[in-house]
């Protein structure tokens, strides 16, 4: 195969690789994207096997077994409720992948035509060092975030003391090893740059919190692909530049849409530690002169059921639970007592971007019946009955009204201007933030205490009754 | 015998005009070096600002592209662009044909990617077969 056909052919998978994202404009053409995405990724790896440098074929085909069958075997078996971790876990190979090519290319610079060992071109070390060292911190880094979404690690954010100072001095050794590197290409700072590079992954994210996640998995989408971007201007590919850059922009969208919904800067996500301090003075406070009405099953299937619309707004706690499918029972249920049904979506509820939205959908919730933050906000007004399930500071009026709590200016969904409010939730714990919501202690507020599953069956044998 | 020093002198000329010419060749060495380095910094530097070029665009079009993504599928995107992010498997590929320590690490990263390549690809169509149904 020459050069040029080979060129022709990455550009054609990258043209694939656009329109798979391009497809996800719409579910109705998502899964031709993703046929496009599957294409892409075989012409790159046709073209790349013809080439004529290659050999070793049966290794080859032993690794892509191997690994295939470990995905396959992953992905049909995986939860959709462990979406995130799954995710997080596959960027930290993406994460390694990088590393290791970037090893492979400075110990045999002459396969990829960018020097002979000890003498490899300085531009292509400064993209080689790049790559390595985002591809080190997305691996340690999506490691951390996986440890915390399977809670293996406890979600809350670790801060030690002097941990900026200590990460910042960090980034500052790291860039004077690349330096040094660039200039003279010894083996051992190549090494030092993947330690230390692995080190501050470790250390970047074990200080954010759970609920800051969404954010998190954005941003190690975003690093995953500057890392194969790097690589591929170390190695000279434009397919891996194209996808890269493609990769790269789109996580980095994603974090930026992320941390608008909870208005918060991404320094502010980064530097982490939300809600460990002032938030929960907050939540000790104001409590005991207040009055709660908690309400049974039964009373919510009365309420929901005179009602002639609902809008039902899903949090992580309804993904904990595993209650979407309860939750649509009920929902079935109440469209055939004539009710409308709707589901508004915030963009951070859950532990990733679009979290709820693919949960409903495995519950085989209507796609066109799930909205999101500013399709749907206006009808609360208008509705009879807002539904609350695992959701908290999502729907937080403080978040409007009161400029000293921690999650002033965060858009909520508006669920108080609603007649009634129903609050399915296992206790009167704050949410993540640590902030009280004074929405329980409104006299249009039902607390529905329980397990947000049992809660939804309860409900469906009540209205059945 | 006026010859000899005639003669001498000549030979210490025609010594210097050697070494002159010995000087000349190592020049002219130096200058073909170094126009050669520079031809290739040159080579390099047209490629660089090439891929920096494609870079910038594939920045662009990501960006447009993501925007348009509706939110209800943000999950999928970030499993799509995790698979298709795999396709640093190439750079592994080429490293697999290469000898001892290259080879090793190569066919590792191969496996590497590999996991993310099926499992990206086969949840992402499992998460768009959910909304798929929806069709009504």
């Amino acid at each position: 195969m020459t050069e040029n056909l080979a060129a022709l052919l990455y550009l054609i998978a990258s043209v694939c690789f656009i329109m798979a994202l391009k497809g996800l404009s719409s579910p109705e053409t998502a899964r031709h994207g993703n046929i496009y995405g599957i294409a892409g990724m075989v012409i790159a790896i046709g073209t790349t096997l013809a080439l004529p440098i290659m050999s070793g074929y049966v290794g080859i085909a032993i690794a892509i077994i191997i690994g295939g069958a470990a995905g396959t075997f992953i992905a049909l078996r995986i939860h959709m409720t462990a979406l995130p971790q799954l995710v997080a876990a596959f960027h930290s190979l993406v994460g390694l992948a990088a590393v290791c090519v970037a090893a492979a290319a400075f110990y045999a610079p002459d396969a990829y035509g960018i020097g002979t060992v000890g003498a490899i071109h300085r531009e292509s070390l400064v993209e080689m060092s790049l790559g390595t060292a985002i591809g080190a911190i997305t691996f340690t880094g999506s490691v951390i975030a996986f440890a915390k979404l399977q809670a293996l690690i406890s979600g809350a954010p670790m801060m030690f003391p002097g941990q900026h100072p200590l990460n910042a001095v960090l980034g500052l050794v790291l860039v004077v090893l690349i330096v040094y590197f660039v200039m003279d290409q010894p083996a051992l700072v190549f090494w030092l740059i993947v330690l230390l590079s692995l080190a501050l992954g470790f250390l970047l994210i074990l200080p954010i919190g759970g609920a800051d996640m969404p954010v998190v998995i954005s941003m190690l989408n975003s690093y995953s692909g500057w890392a194969a971007c790097g690589i591929g201007f170390t190695l000279g590919n434009s397919l891996l530049i194209v996808t890269g850059a493609l990769v790269g922009s789109s996580g980095a969208i994603l974090s930026y849409i992320m941390c608008k919904g909870m208005n918060r800067s991404i320094f502010n996500v980064v530097l982490g530690g939300f809600g460990t301090e002032g938030g929960t003075v907050a939540a000790g406070a104001g409590q005991g002169d207040k009055t709660v009405k908690a309400g049974s099953a039964d009373d919510a299937a009365f309420i929901l059921k005179n009602a002639s619309s609902v809008i039902i707004v899903p949090g992580y706690g309804m993904a904990v639970a595993q209650a979407q499918h309860a939750l649509r029972e009920m929902a079935d249920l109440l469209k055939k007592e004539g009710v409308t049904v709707r589901y508004a979506i915030h963009p951070v509820a859950g532990r990733m971007p679009g979290h709820m939205n693919v949960l409903l959908a495995e519950a085989n919730v209507p796609y066109d019946e799930v909205l999101e933050l500013e399709e749907i906000n206006r009808d609360f007004a208008t509705t009879d009955v807002a539904f609350v399930i695992g959701a908290n500071d999502v729907t937080n009026p403080a978040a409007k009204t009161d400029p000293k709590s921690p999650i002033y200016g965060m858009p909520i969904l508006d669920v108080e201007k609603a007649k009634t409010v129903l609050f399915v939730k296992r206790s009167m714990a704050s949410g993540y933030a640590g902030v009280e919501n004074e929405l329980f202690y409104r006299p249009n507020t039902m607390m529905l205490f329980g397990d947000a599953k049992k809660m939804c069956e309860e409900i469906v044998k009540a209205m059945g009754a | 015998m006026d010859t000899s020093p005639v003669a001498g002198h000549a030979q210490d000329l025609a010594g210097q005009a050697h070494d002159l010419a010995n000087q000349l060749d190592g020049l002219a060495q130096q200058v073909g070096a170094l126009s050669a380095q520079a031809a290739q910094a040159g080579g390099h530097g047209d490629v660089f600002v090439f891929f920096l070029t494609v870079f910038v665009l594939a920045v662009f079009v990501g960006y447009y592209v993501v925007w348009r993504v509706t939110p209800a599928l943000h999950s999928p995107l970030m499993s799509v662009t995790n698979a298709i992010s795999s396709v640093i498997v190439v750079g592994a590929l080429i490293a697999s044909a290469g000898r001892s320590f290259s080879e090793g690490i190569g066919l590792v990263a191969v496996a590497l990617a590999s996991v993310n390549i099926f499992g990206g690809f086969i949840v992402t169509q499992r998460m768009l077969q959910m909304f798929k149904k929806k069709m009504k």
